[in-house]
């Protein structure tokens, strides 16, 4: 049995930075796929079979694609924005565990890149620090509805971040870890978080939709109302790195809201813990996609009246409320 | 249909189903209670089981809209007025156009060009004959106008080509001789009507 090495941390990296960018081209593909089909239509079909080569077709477009910059950007954000989006989505992806340990070759694996005590923490930071993606991209471009974006980005930031910490205060509170690790062995020895916390889930739901900035909260690059937001001015592939992002990111929330409300990799009956949190990740991905399917997106105001007025009260009931059953 | 109903131009105030709204809340409690009832009563599922239904519909019950168009074709009304046809007696297979020259007089886009002279048997032949696409505007008043029934409108809607010429010549629009067993009447504009031989009477002779 061997210890944790830096070579296995970085072969971790590696696996999750080439991983997670396959799956997020994948999901591209998927996102397209059952939209259509929830508009009774095909999606992609002509390249390859069922259209699968379609994520090679777009990325060849994308790599081919001129790298443009506007004349009055600031040159050095204007190029920096999108690395700081797709670096922090991956980064954050770092501190999150997706499968249980395993050995191979006579190796313990963890599979977790890096297990620090404050995970939740720094995943959440992490995905807040790529907020600085956006804003940065759309006040450099030198573009009036990229401006429009960024302001969008700042509004909207301040408002769910309040309640993304505020709503995974409950379940941290009840843990008593920050570490995604001990969320994940609380749920071996206690029914799912998500029957203990339901309002915790709900509100992390609607704040994670808000933080990847899918469709109900798409403030930042609404294509009926600002043309594409902060990406305005984006081409090839500094526009497919802010995309990359945003996938890496549904990612990561879909991982957070399996391992902290619905059970982690604990085994399910019959089900193996790895299959387990792979077909919850799936089905929070599907979601995703689904509810982008299903619901129009709300305007700005309405936006900040849902984070202030609804949710960020009704996350300090919940955590007071917490707090006074944990007490007595 | 009666003729009543035929003339009734009011159509937007009839078959209306008002929905059931209740008033807008003017006052904050009654904002707080409309947000509070619309929540619980989890009227977003409902959008989400709408579009889950449509999924389930198509992916499983074959409801898929999608028409593959260049390999899958909707098949187009019978007197749909596309790139024109030329039409042969059914009896000799020689062409029907006569020469006469009113569909070339009646076109508004001038666009058909025809030359005729006399052939050998003193009929009149049609040595040049031809449609500038470019102009046309299908409108349809050469196949109205064509006493032979000779130039009549086809289905033939994709037209795209890399020359004019490719389906602007006579011969182009003409039924192949050997597919005149297959050649159909145009239903629309200047055809023949439905009850044709119903409606037709001996001429008098004598008055």
């Amino acid at each position: 049995m061997m210890e944790v090495t830096y070579l296995g941390v970085i072969i971790k990296a590696i696996l999750i930075l080439a991983i997670i960018s396959a799956i997020a081209g994948f999901g591209t593909y998927i996102e397209r796929k059952v939209l259509a089909f929830m508009q009774r239509r095909l999606g992609p079909m002509n390249v390859g079979p069922y259209g699968l080569l379609q994520i090679a077709a777009d990325g060849i477009k994308l790599f081919t694609k001129e790298d443009f910059i506007p004349q009055n950007a600031n040159k050095m954000i204007f190029m920096v924005a999108p690395i700081i989006t797709a670096a922090t989505a991956f980064i954050a992806l770092s501190a999150v565990p997706v499968f249980p340990d395993f050995t191979i070759f006579g190796i313990f694996v963890p599979s977790i890149a890096a297990d620090v005590n404050i995970g939740i923490l720094f995943v959440l930071g992490m995905m807040a620090a790529g907020l600085y993606g956006p804003l940065l991209a759309g006040m450099s471009q030198a573009n009036k509805w990229g401006l429009i974006g960024a302001a969008r980005t700042a509004a909207q930031f301040i408002s769910y971040e309040v309640v993304t910490g505020l709503s995974l205060l409950a379940p941290i509170m009840m843990v008593g870890s920050l570490s995604l690790i001990d969320f994940n062995h609380y749920n071996e020895t206690h029914p799912w978080m998500v029957f203990m916390q339901p309002l915790a889930f709900v509100l992390f739901l609607i704040a994670g939709f808000a933080e990847t900035n899918r469709t109900p909260f798409d403030l930042l690059e609404n294509e009926a109302e600002i043309i594409a937001g902060y990406a305005t001015e984006y081409s090839g592939m500094r526009w497919g790195m802010f995309f990359i992002g945003e996938y890496a990111n549904m990612i990561t929330v879909a991982v957070l809201a399996s391992i902290i409300f619905l059970g982690g990799y604990t085994d399910l009956w019959f089900i193996p813990g790895w299959l387990a949190i792979i077909l919850k990740i799936a089905f929070m991905f599907f979601l995703m996609l689904w509810v982008r399917a299903s619901w129009p997106h709300v305007r700005p105001d309405q936006f900040m009246w849902l984070a202030w007025k609804v949710l960020m009260p009704l996350a300090v009931i919940n955590v007071v409320i917490t707090g006074i059953v944990i007490m007595v | 249909m009666s003729l009543e109903q035929f003339k009734n131009r009011n159509v937007g105030t009839q078959n209306y189903r008002m929905l059931d709204l209740d008033p807008t809340p003017v006052t904050g409690w009654g904002k707080f209670k409309q947000v509070v009832r619309r929540s619980l009563s989890l009227e977003l599922l409902v959008g989400l089981k709408v579009t889950l239904r449509e999924m389930i519909k198509a992916l499983f019950f074959g409801k898929m809209h999608t028409t593959k168009y260049p390999f899958e074709k909707l098949p187009i009304g019978p007197r749909y007025r596309a790139i024109h046809e030329m039409k042969r007696l059914l009896e000799s297979g020689h062409y029907r156009c006569i020469g006469c020259g009113l569909c070339e007089k009646i076109c508004p886009a001038d666009a058909i060009r025809m030359d005729t002279h006399y052939g050998e048997n003193q009929r009149k032949e049609v040595s040049e004959y031809t449609i500038n696409f470019g102009r046309c505007i299908f409108c349809g008043y050469c196949a109205e106008v064509c006493p032979e029934l000779a130039i009549v409108h086809g289905g033939r809607y994709e037209t795209a080509s890399e020359q004019r010429a490719s389906f602007s010549l006579f011969d182009d629009m003409l039924t192949p001789i050997d597919q005149l067993k297959n050649q159909k009447e145009f239903p629309g504009y200047g055809s023949v009507s439905v009850q044709a031989d119903k409606n037709i009477k001996k001429t008098p002779l004598a008055y």
